[in-house]
């Protein structure tokens, strides 16, 4: 059998990770997946030892676009603990806030994604239109809507005012109904259900092989989430739930990001509503020659940095390991034996970026038929028609 | 579980194998193993103490490669990093992507960017690098000088 990959659909080089699928079918069913890395590979950890202290943690924050805070957050937390060092209560805070209000939009952008594979645009469009509510708030807190800057090793760069605060409390509670709305919608649909459950299921024992990490593996049973059991900024100052689900299908893949919208919604309110009052930042000066590792638990799993520094003002190795990198080869346990109008929402259950589902190419074992993105997004909306016919719905 | 019988046990079972062994905190613990002794540590890691293999590190610190496995114990809010330190003449350390999927992928990494050999791994294809990259030239080394005025990626376009 030749093995010829052919790239189909356009090249996004603007979206982050641009990976190639390469799946291998026979008929309807995938018998095997490999995966292409490094179509955008742009050296950030190299970059990175070029950089000061301080410079770095804005070159790591452009990594991902839609977790923008994420590599910050892991990567300041690195270097305290080369000291090791305590930031001051109230950035702890600040940055817990900022976390949270990043994973909601992160779990809305998502969401109306994986309605738009689906073929339901509506949700699509609620959840996008709910997201830009969460973006004002991130720009009333932090003055941009994305790439928030809000982070530097020690504390916080940027206070929160106190006359933001009601506006955006009243904004996180306007919130909540039309979330609330949107969770019914999508958990309580029987064509969703039928189109969602039982497939791409990962077992707990693969996800705890592959490393699964974040919502991927919460949704398989494995009740880890760095918040709770490694506690960091100030997340065991507040009530929440961790939120896990047993069957690791993408119907429960979607119910724990979905409910851990509303989790975030608490956290956020009860941090800023408690937030106290000092300093914003430790001030340090100089990083002394040690090696520290900052993990925090991003949108999509752990995010983990390791930092070592030779006393100079500039980290003399910077790891990053992002949380897609352990996810992405649960693809090998989901994905062999669904069928290809699964695959799309299979690969974006474990929610890596839009362009991964675009950049797939399907080969037939037999012939060499072959689809692009765009076609396996029509074959799965084309599915769910056909599912909504049969029950009689819409 | 708690964290002095941990470590306590690592000291007592591997008495031989460990060269340094450093509480730098009380999250973090660093220790620097004989090479030959690391699918040993690996397997007790993650078999018998259930920890989480988070990722593992290469460093070119000049006069050795170091290769570190972190490994995290959620229960007891602990990262136990495994340092192996490599010659440069003797770049071969035992892979364990074979035995746990997880390893798979950063094995292939470093053994791109930084030239480590990982002996049985079953799919040492490049990651990251484009196909056409030289053999034998490792990006992340610091004597990495390669420059070739033909190439799209040294040109900066």
């Amino acid at each position: 059998m030749p093995r010829t990959i052919v790239p189909i659909g356009p090249y996004h080089p603007l979206q982050e990770e641009p990976e190639f699928f390469s799946l291998t079918v026979d008929g309807e069913r995938v018998v095997g997946i490999d995966v292409h890395l490094g179509y955008n590979h742009r050296g950030i950890e190299k970059l990175s030892e070029m950089k000061t202290f301080d410079q770095a943690t804005f070159v790591v924050e452009r990594i991902c676009g839609i977790c923008s805070t994420s590599h910050p957050f892991a990567f300041c937390q690195a270097v305290e603990d080369i000291f090791p060092m305590e930031v001051p209560e109230r950035a702890k805070y600040i940055r817990t806030i900022i976390a949270e209000g990043e994973r909601i939009h992160s779990h809305l952008l998502w969401l109306g994604l994986a309605g738009h594979f689906l073929g339901y645009n509506t949700v699509f469009m609620w959840a996008w239109k709910l997201r830009e509510e969460i973006l004002d708030v991130m720009e009333i807190l932090s003055g941009n809507r994305n790439n928030y800057a809000m982070f530097r090793p020690g504390g916080v760069r940027r206070d929160i005012k106190a006359e933001d605060i009601p506006v955006v409390l009243k904004k996180l509670d306007s919130i909540v109904p039309t979330l609330d709305m949107l969770r019914r919608a999508v958990m309580d649909d029987p064509v969703l259900h039928a189109r969602t459950k039982g497939v791409g299921s990962l077992s707990k024992k693969d996800a705890l092989s592959y490393g699964a990490l974040g919502p991927t593996a919460r949704a398989s049973g494995v009740a880890r989430d760095l918040r709770k059991n490694c506690s960091y900024a100030a997340y065991d100052r507040v009530q929440w739930d961790m939120i896990v689900r047993q069957n690791g299908d993408v119907f429960d893949k979607l119910v724990v990001r979905v409910l851990e919208t509303f989790e975030s919604i608490k956290i956020m309110k009860q941090c800023l509503t408690a937030l106290p009052s000092g300093e914003i930042d430790a001030r340090i000066k100089n990083v002394p020659p040690g090696e520290g590792i900052g993990h925090i638990e991003a949108p999509r799993g752990e995010c983990f940095h390791y930092v070592r520094s030779d006393g100079t003002n500039r980290p003399a190795r910077h790891k990053v390991r992002a949380p897609t990198f352990m996810n992405l080869p649960t693809y090998k346990a989901t994905i062999v034996g669904a069928t290809i109008s699964d695959a799309t929402i299979i690969l974006a259950a474990i929610d890596p970026c839009y362009c991964c589902t675009e950049r797939l190419a399907v080969r037939d074992t037999k012939g060499t038929r072959l689809y692009g993105g765009e076609d396996l997004v029509k074959l799965s909306q084309e599915k769910t028609q056909r599912l909504r016919k049969e029950l009689g719905v819409g | 579980m708690n964290r002095e019988t941990v470590l306590q046990d690592l000291r007592k079972k591997f008495s031989g194998e460990i060269v340094e062994f450093m509480e730098k905190s009380p999250k973090r613990v660093y220790i620097e193993i004989k090479k030959d002794s690391l699918r040993k540590w690996a397997s007790y890691m993650i078999k018998d103490l259930g920890a989480r293999f988070n990722i593992a590190s290469g460093v070119d610190s000049r006069a050795h490669i170091e290769v570190l496995y972190h490994f995290t114990l959620e229960d007891i809010n602990l990262i136990i990093s495994l340092r192996v330190r490599l010659k440069k003449t003797d770049l071969e350390i035992d892979s364990l992507g074979a035995e746990y999927p997880a390893a798979n992928w950063i094995e292939r990494e470093i053994h791109e960017i930084l030239g480590v050999n990982f002996k049985g791994h079953p799919d040492m294809r490049k990651l990251l690098l484009s196909d056409d990259w030289p053999e034998g030239v490792y990006p992340l080394r610091r004597d990495y000088k390669e420059w070739d005025p033909n190439a799209i990626r040294d040109r900066g376009v």
